[in-house]
């Protein structure tokens, strides 16, 4: 493939930001200057870790800015575990506000889990906190700030956890790709603004011209009646994410596209990637041209090893995979924002500083009427749009799914039939099976909700402040049923306990942390609730969370449950 | 310890937005105009001023500051509750005002509202807008808005019925969502209390005028 542009032939602000249209290569041997000298994140190992939580100068785009960074570092450090050992972290908070560090993924005392207001009060300013858990699982995690936005302006880092036998996989190279979002705004201001105007970062929206470019293509008759759905509704198909790359300049490991994060390799090694989302809001699409990625953990927990060519991955989720180079040159490692706004992206190549063409994105995705759970039949549109939806009344709530999709085969939005193999929840398989055997003996459905143009988010048309806890018995196995009745894909994080994802026909499939839903899916998992305490549930994009898509789940014993009812 | 949940999903905000600040030229009455809207509070209850003024017939100008209480009530409408105080030409006059805010079907922006005030006078205006866009930064802002009065008041050269219809038509470029300037015509007819229309009569018998200002927010 020929270069068609430099570095330097485009411009800097758009490359830096990994903001760009069309097919691009980079002239070799150029590299970015920015990012280049950000320290890649320490490693930390053992039992015994001490953190300190302060503000670091960072310069991600050209202009300085305040990082909120462990140990001087974003991403902070990354913490090796050892399965089975006992885990003592000394958190030294040095910013003038509270702060607090979540767990991602771990299974620990509710008191140790890091949510400010649930699990503790937080670490003020100039304090101290000691977290103490054993760390009684294995596989990749990651950390993060639980208070207010600091996820945002940098405080997350990836955690690995040895297992007590020995990786169960043998490979010569094993790297972390931690993906991220970084803005230069202030987090409290984007999250302003999107109420204010909850179109602001899209750039993608439909014009004029598309709808003359629609009747071209497919006549006028059916781009009216389309328009006619969607402007019915008060909806708009380009809405899949609300902070898009007009603001973000993707990360890979803390460094920005031009900097380029790289890994090196020898021809036919086995490298393992550790793929985690540490993003605030967004949705990325990987995938490394050239090579095919085994998928071998998903959320820390090991699955049956599965062959794919690209894979979404939300925020909140982890995947480890495995590929082997067959050839002496340089692969992109190529994640794209899922609205097409901008990507991430870095290198593994034999040496450092070699780089290989950056593949062009994919067309911007629209929504479908499917997407909005109203079935693929256009001719009942306009009866479904017409219909007064049950909660009509709810400011809070723009619209209701009335034929959801329990298909778990679907890569979702922008990925279905691209040409390349997409991994979807269907393909995995947690070895081993389900931790527990019991069959769910309740059942709980929510329904993820919102309204767009309000930038509302709740769960069941409640925000977090209307909304009492949910209650989980000690000890009990049950269903979690989830409705997405929103346009947007959503990452649900249950902390404390696992999700086990089931089939359509309640077969278990895999074990998680972190669950997307897409537009208008219904979805299942079970859940053991066998830690006692208050924990958080929550879309895991950070401005949903803040905007009430949150609920408290309190883990409680039979008895303590009948006593409170009778008080 | 429930204080020290950082999460505050009923936090107050605010926005000032400037829709329209603007100068009117060619044959109709011309001068400033400016059309704009401020709110504060939280996603159901929010405290909102309005606020418009516009060159008018003869002389002088119509400008009007509105305060509601303004409700979530539906998915798509809100309700106000408020009042309104008229400035410019003749007496000034004060209402209460009752209306609704929100997005009809085809994202159709309408404001619709209800006055009542001193001496049994009633009133009534509608706005409704819309917006097209050409690029991801060029729009089109088609806009009509119609106050209505239940009778003549000649002091302020106000006829019973539709005192004053305008339709403008505004092209903007979004240098920032924030900061736009745009360029459009507005046509208005004025009708005063004998009926006669006084905006062509103060004018000529052309009714449009070219605007050029700003769209800004924050």
């Amino acid at each position: 493939m020929q270069p068609v542009a430099s570095v330097a032939g485009m411009s800097r602000r758009l490359f830096v930001q990994g903001v760009g249209g069309s097919a691009l290569a980079l002239a070799a041997g150029k590299r970015g200057a920015l990012g280049a000298d950000a320290p890649l994140p320490a490693v930390l190992r053992g039992t015994r870790f001490e953190l300190e939580i302060g503000s670091l100068p960072v310069n991600f785009t050209g202009r300085p800015r305040l990082a909120t960074a462990v140990n001087g570092q974003v991403p902070a450090p990354l913490l090796r575990f050892r399965e089975g050992d006992p885990i003592s972290v000394r958190v030294r908070n040095r910013l003038a506000v509270r702060t607090s560090i979540h767990w991602h993924g771990l299974l620990v005392p509710a008191n140790m889990d890091g949510v400010p207001g649930l699990s503790f009060d937080g670490i003020d300013a100039g304090a101290t906190f000691t977290y103490e858990f054993r760390a009684q699982q294995s596989g990749t995690y990651w950390y993060h700030s639980h208070a207010r936005f600091q996820e945002q302006t940098g405080l997350y880092g990836a955690i690995i956890i040895e297992p007590a036998g020995g990786e169960r996989q043998a490979v010569e190279r094993d790297y972390v790709v931690l993906l991220s979002d970084w803005t230069d705004e202030d987090p409290e201001h984007i999250y302003a603004t999107l109420k204010r105007d909850s179109e602001y970062f899209n750039f993608a929206q439909r014009t004029v011209g598309d709808f003359f470019a629609d009747a071209r293509a497919r006549g006028w008759r059916e781009a009216f009646a389309q328009r006619r759905m969607w402007g019915q509704a008060r909806m708009d198909p380009t809405d899949l994410v609300d902070v898009s790359g007009y603001t973000y300049t993707y990360l890979m490991n803390g460094v920005t596209p031009a900097g380029n994060w790289s890994g090196e390799f020898q021809r036919g090694e086995r490298v393992k990637l550790r793929f985690i989302n540490g993003s605030s809001m967004s949705f990325f699409d990987v995938r490394i041209p050239g090579l095919a990625m085994t998928v071998v953990a998903a959320d820390g927990q090991d699955v049956a090893a599965v062959s794919v060519e690209e894979f979404r991955i939300g925020a909140g989720e982890v995947y480890d995979v495995i590929v082997q180079p067959p050839a002496e040159q340089a692969y992109t490692i190529f994640a794209q924002s899922m609205d097409g706004s901008g990507f991430a992206r870095g290198t593994l190549a034999p040496r450092a500083g070699m780089q290989a063409p950056i593949p062009a994105m994919d067309p911007r995705p629209q929504l479908s009427i499917a997407d909005m759970g109203m079935g693929d039949d256009m001719a009942s549109m306009p009866a479904m749009a017409r219909a007064r939806p049950p909660d009509a009344g709810n400011p809070g709530v723009d619209m209701r799914v009335s034929t959801p999709d329990d298909a778990l085969d679907d890569p979702g939005v922008g990925l279905r039939d691209n040409g390349r193999r997409v991994l979807t929840y269907a393909d995995l398989h947690t070895l081993g099976g389900p931790l527990d055997a019991r069959a769910p003996r309740r059942e709980i459905e929510l329904h993820l909700t919102g309204h767009m143009q309000r930038f509302m988010w709740s769960f069941d048309g409640r925000k977090f402040s209307e909304a009492p806890p949910l209650e989980f018995l000690h000890g009990e196995r049950l269903r979690i049923v989830l409705v997405n009745d929103s346009m947007m894909t959503h990452p649900i994080h249950l902390h404390g306990m696992w999700s086990e994802i089931e089939s359509a026909a309640g077969v278990f499939q895999v074990r998680k942390h972190t669950v997307i839903v897409r537009p208008a899916q219904k979805l299942s998992y079970r859940v053991s609730a066998m830690a006692a305490g208050r924990w958080a549930f929550h879309c895991h994009l950070l401005y949903h969370m803040e905007a009430g898509m949150f609920r408290e789940v309190t883990v409680t014993a039979a008895n303590a449950m009948a006593a409170a009812a009778r008080s | 310890m429930a204080q020290s949940m950082d999460m505050n999903d009923a936090a107050p905000l605010g926005m000032l937005w400037l829709d329209q600040l603007e100068w009117r030229g060619a044959d109709a009455p011309n001068g400033a105009a400016w059309q704009g809207e401020g709110w504060y509070g939280g996603d159901y209850d929010k405290a909102w001023m309005r606020t418009e003024g516009e060159p008018y017939a003869r002389t002088s100008e119509e400008a009007r500051a509105e305060l509601f209480w303004d409700h979530a009530l539906t998915r798509w409408w809100n309700l106000e509750v408020g009042g309104r105080q008229d400035f410019g030409a003749g007496p000034a006059r004060s209402w209460a005002a009752l209306g609704v805010r929100g997005l009809a079907p085809q994202g159709i922006g309408v404001e619709a509202t209800v006055y009542a005030g001193a001496a049994s006078r009633a009133a009534a205006r509608l706005k409704i807008e819309y917006e097209l866009l050409f690029t991801q930064r060029l729009a089109l802002q088609p806009e009509m808005e119609m106050n209505v009065y239940g009778r003549a008041d000649p002091a302020r050269a106000i006829g019973a019925g539709v005192a004053d219809l305008e339709v403008g038509l505004r092209l903007r470029y979004e240098l920032r969502r924030e900061f736009a300037p745009y360029a459009g015509v507005v046509w208005a007819r004025h009708y005063g209390a004998s009926g006669n229309d006084l905006g062509a009569a103060a004018a000529g018998s052309n009714n449009f005028s070219l605007a050029v200002g700003l769209r800004v927010w924050f």
